[in-house]
């Protein structure tokens, strides 16, 4: 019961790109297809789940007990970056047909603070365990995919449109994620 | 270094021509989570002018030594040390903003604006170019999410800088304080500042 709390919440209430704006660079940069949002969303459960999973042993382990825990930032940013370069090298011998899929948005990841957001407030769970910490880091994923698929959806429609100058671009797109946002805010609540 | 750069311009381009916030798109994240008071905002804006400014610098001075090969990982180490710090710094003497900024101050370190400026300047120009590109480029963010926080705490509250202007139990667009606020206000800046750059060209 506790897990499915944790994935309506993430999924739905507390969506971590409209309403804690975690990794709007890839919501905005790479919405404009379906095909690739899928792709994106697809990487990022993937290094979502296997960095929430290296920190927070990291934190637990090794930073807390020799109290560095003020290290946190730079240990976690680092490992992010380089579980990144290694899951690169090694999907691309193990897997190449799923390197192929991802392979492009790998790298774009590191930069993406939703996976060190959600590294981060994973350490802030009530009762936090690895199991509860690696769940809500693919719940929380899930909600960026059903956010940025949705908000590829649109875009795709929104090309058809006619839109005034100064209107085009930018300032739609955030408009089109707004009215997302409110959309969501109707889930207040439901947890 | 060969070419001459224009000082006044560089500090310039910042502010107004490569914008971050509104030209450039660098650093979404933290323009719309913490804006949603001008104090957020300014505090928000400093803390990232310190980090872009110190990490500009040490880039300049120590961009001969690093191999180019993991130039990336390395700025990220120099940028993530001077965001412990201003971590610090914020929790010892401003718990109160420290509070409210919450997991965006470790989040400065993922922060495109940073990195962008590292890469794409600092390490191919000098000590003094660097620095003001740095505090040019803050000042711009600094303005950017000044200006966001202030129209959604007009809107959405009522005062700014926490200065109530309308009584307290008047009716205002809670909306804007909300989340939905944040990316239909700035929808709605990024339009106004498209205007006023196609105009003035």
């Amino acid at each position: 019961m506790e897990y499915i709390i944790i994935l309506i919440a993430a999924v739905f209430v507390n969506n971590i790109v409209l309403s804690q704006f975690l990794g709007i660079c890839p919501f905005l940069g790479v919405s404009n297809k379906v095909s690739t949002s899928v792709g994106m969303s697809g990487a990022v459960l993937f290094v979502m789940t296997i960095a929430t999973l290296a920190t927070y042993l990291l934190h637990e382990f090794i930073l807390v007990p020799s109290g560095l825990d003020y290290l946190r930032t730079i240990t976690f940013i680092l490992v992010i970056a380089s579980l990144v370069q290694m899951l690169e090298i090694m999907l691309k011998k193990v897997s190449p047909p799923l390197y192929q899929a991802l392979g492009v948005f790998l790298p774009l990841i590191t930069t993406n603070c939703a996976v060190l957001g959600v590294a981060i407030l994973a350490l802030g769970l009530e009762d936090a365990s690895l199991l509860k910490a690696v769940f809500f880091a693919i719940a929380h994923s899930i909600g960026f995919a059903l956010a940025l698929i949705v908000f590829a959806s649109i875009r795709e429609q929104l090309e058809l449109a006619n839109l005034p100058k100064g209107m085009q671009g930018v300032p739609i797109n955030l408009l089109v994620a707004g009215l997302l946002s409110l959309a969501f805010l109707g889930f207040t609540g439901l947890v | 270094m060969a070419e001459k750069i224009n000082q006044k311009q560089n500090f310039l381009k910042g502010i107004v021509k490569d914008n971050p916030v509104f030209v450039m798109l660098l650093g979404m994240c933290p323009t719309l989570g913490v804006t949603s008071s001008a104090f957020n905002g300014l505090g928000m804006g400093i803390a990232t002018l310190f980090v872009l400014l110190m990490s500009n610098i040490v880039v300049s001075l120590i961009k001969s030594q690093i191999p180019s090969k993991v130039r990336i990982p390395a700025f990220i180490i120099i940028i993530a040390s001077f965001v412990t710090i201003v971590e610090m710094v914020l929790e010892a003497f401003i718990p109160f903003l420290y509070e409210q900024l919450g997991i965006f101050i470790p989040l400065i370190v993922v922060n495109c604006l940073i990195l962008g400026r590292a890469e794409a300047f600092a390490s191919k120009n000098t000590l003094l170019s660097s620095i003001i590109d740095g505090i040019g480029m803050g000042i711009g963010f600094t303005i950017a999410l000044t200006a966001l926080g202030a129209v959604r705490e007009i809107l959405g509250n009522g005062s700014i800088f926490d200065l109530r202007f309308v009584s307290e139990d008047a009716n205002t667009f809670i909306l804007f304080i909300l989340p939905p606020g944040a990316f239909i206000a700035l929808a709605y800046l990024s339009l106004l500042f498209n205007k006023l750059t196609l105009k003035s060209n």
